[in-house]
């Protein structure tokens, strides 16, 4: 895996809304350079929300979000998301794309690299997760596991100071699961800050430095895996553990 | 009387065919071509600029597309063409005479603006929202997103749609003929009507009908073909994956 200059990522406060339905009520989570936070919790507790008001997908009502010791509220948030790499359930590559365009569009146009500089990066990304040979084919013709790997490329290419990781596998056919995980803890292991939104429970158990539980628009409880999976103080997170262990 | 001769006379007259051939080709099929490529070109740029209005968050934007959506589809094509070609003309005459052509190449564009812009946003709110999602989180920007990203699919899915849609202009054009043309700027309709009149048969018009199908025919055949690349893929993708999958 590549080297990597990683920033760390301090949520405090952070609240968000729908109109009337408040769906971040007050995001507390720090995740020092280099160290893998995995966000767990029930569906709709916000968990993917918070991904999105991080990067500013979705803009936070209250609340702050640093990167490196800095806020990054007030900044301009196209130059934020050059920053904070991220990675969709759904891959989200451009299907009008080759794989090598997919990679090379984002360095051309907004890393402004030269044709030359910005295929000779994507392909080193593309053999970095193991799919060289796929350089010219359309993500149509991929199995669902090459793509997300093809949309980890993509954002790493762009040198990311932190990755943000919403439900990588969860669209995945079980088979395909091991590949994408494995590529996401050579990351985490060569230093990478990185959030990830999960249901992979073993992924959590094993990767993750910390484990934050999400419930109704709140972190419940955080804490290192151990404590977590093993002597969790919160009802409500036991009663989670209960029922996807 | 015979049936067969009675139609032979009337729509098989080889020799006013003949006579009329020349000038379809040199005026009638160049004038068509003019006023046809004209309006697409000018229609697809309108087109976009009423698909994007259409598809702004601000209201005020989004209601003079709309109005203008209904307005200039909800009229028929002759009475749009008699009102602009006409009712512009003293005014645009202190530009370029009584040139009826640059009023009729408007108001075709107009219509087909109308249209082609309905088919550019229903393209572009078919991509799936995960794409523009997936372009900003990469850091472009709205437009950069929407101009990279999501049109260029957008207007890929609508491709037949569209090809149509300039099918039916190269149909439409035949309608300027209302605004009274110069010799010189008769389109094929025009030209065949003109000699159909002065033969007394209408061989003349069916020699047009042939030349809007020698125009028309092969662009359904590319809206079939565009079709079936949509639904397959395109052929070198597919041959590319084979080639991989066979040198594993």
């Amino acid at each position: 895996m590549q080297h990597v200059e990683a920033a760390s990522l301090e949520v405090s406060g952070v609240e968000l809304a729908f109109g009337s339905n408040k769906v971040l009520r007050g995001v507390d989570l720090v995740v020092p350079a280099g160290q893998t936070a995995c966000v767990i919790g029930p569906s709709g507790s916000g968990k993917s929300t918070l991904l999105r008001a991080i990067n500013r997908l979705l803009e936070p009502h209250a609340g702050d979000v640093k990167l490196g010791g800095e806020s990054v509220l007030r900044g301009d948030p196209d130059v934020l998301r050059r920053r904070i790499g991220m990675v969709f359930q759904h891959f989200n590559l451009f299907p009008h794309k080759s794989v090598l365009e997919n990679i090379t569009l984002p360095l051309r146009k907004i890393k402004k690299l030269d044709a030359d500089a910005a295929q000779a990066a994507a392909r080193a990304q593309l053999e970095l997760v193991g799919l060289a040979h796929k350089a010219g084919a359309r993500p149509g013709n991929l199995s669902g596991g090459q793509q997300q790997r093809v949309a980890i490329a993509r954002a790493l290419a762009m040198q990311p100071e932190v990755m943000l990781f919403d439900e990588a596998t969860s669209a995945l056919d079980p088979e395909l699961v091991k590949g994408v995980l494995a590529l996401m803890a050579d990351l985490a292991a060569a230093g990478m800050t990185m959030v990830v939104v999960t249901h992979e429970m073993g992924f959590a158990r094993e990767v993750a430095d910390q484990v934050a539980f999400m419930d109704h628009g709140v972190v419940v409880e955080s804490g290192v895996p151990g404590q977590i999976f093993g002597t969790a103080e919160s009802p409500r997170l036991r009663q989670f553990l209960s029922q996807v262990l | 009387m015979d049936i067969w001769s009675t139609l032979s006379d009337t729509f098989l007259d080889w020799e006013s065919m003949k006579a009329v051939l020349p000038e379809m080709l040199k005026v009638g099929l160049v004038n068509t071509l003019i006023l046809a490529a004209a309006s697409v070109v000018l229609g697809t740029l309108l087109g976009m600029i009423v698909a994007v209005l259409a598809l702004s968050s601000k209201r005020w934007l989004r209601w003079p597309a709309k109005i203008y959506t209904d307005i200039f589809r909800g009229l028929p094509a002759i009475l749009t063409i008699l009102l602009i070609g006409q009712g512009l003309s003293p005014i645009t005459r202190h530009w370029w005479g009584p040139n009826p052509y640059p009023l009729g190449i408007l108001a075709l564009s107009l219509i087909a603006a109308a249209y082609i812009g309905e088919i550019f946003r229903s393209g572009i709110q078919s991509v799936e929202k995960g794409q523009l999602e997936a372009a900003r989180a990469l850091g472009f920007s709205y437009p950069s997103g929407m101009r990279l990203v999501v049109i260029p699919q957008g207007v890929r899915r609508v491709l037949p749609a569209l090809v149509n849609q300039f099918i039916a202009l190269v149909k439409e054009s035949s309608l300027v003929y209302f605004l009274g043309l110069l010799a010189s700027q008769r389109e094929l309709f025009r030209i065949g009507q003109d000699a159909a009149a002065t033969n007394g048969n209408l061989s003349p018009l069916l020699l047009a009908g042939i030349f809007y199908l020698v125009i028309t025919v092969p662009l359904t055949h590319l809206v079939n073909h565009f079709d079936k690349r949509l639904r397959e893929g395109r052929p070198s993708d597919v041959q590319l994956e084979e080639v991989e999958h066979a040198t594993r």
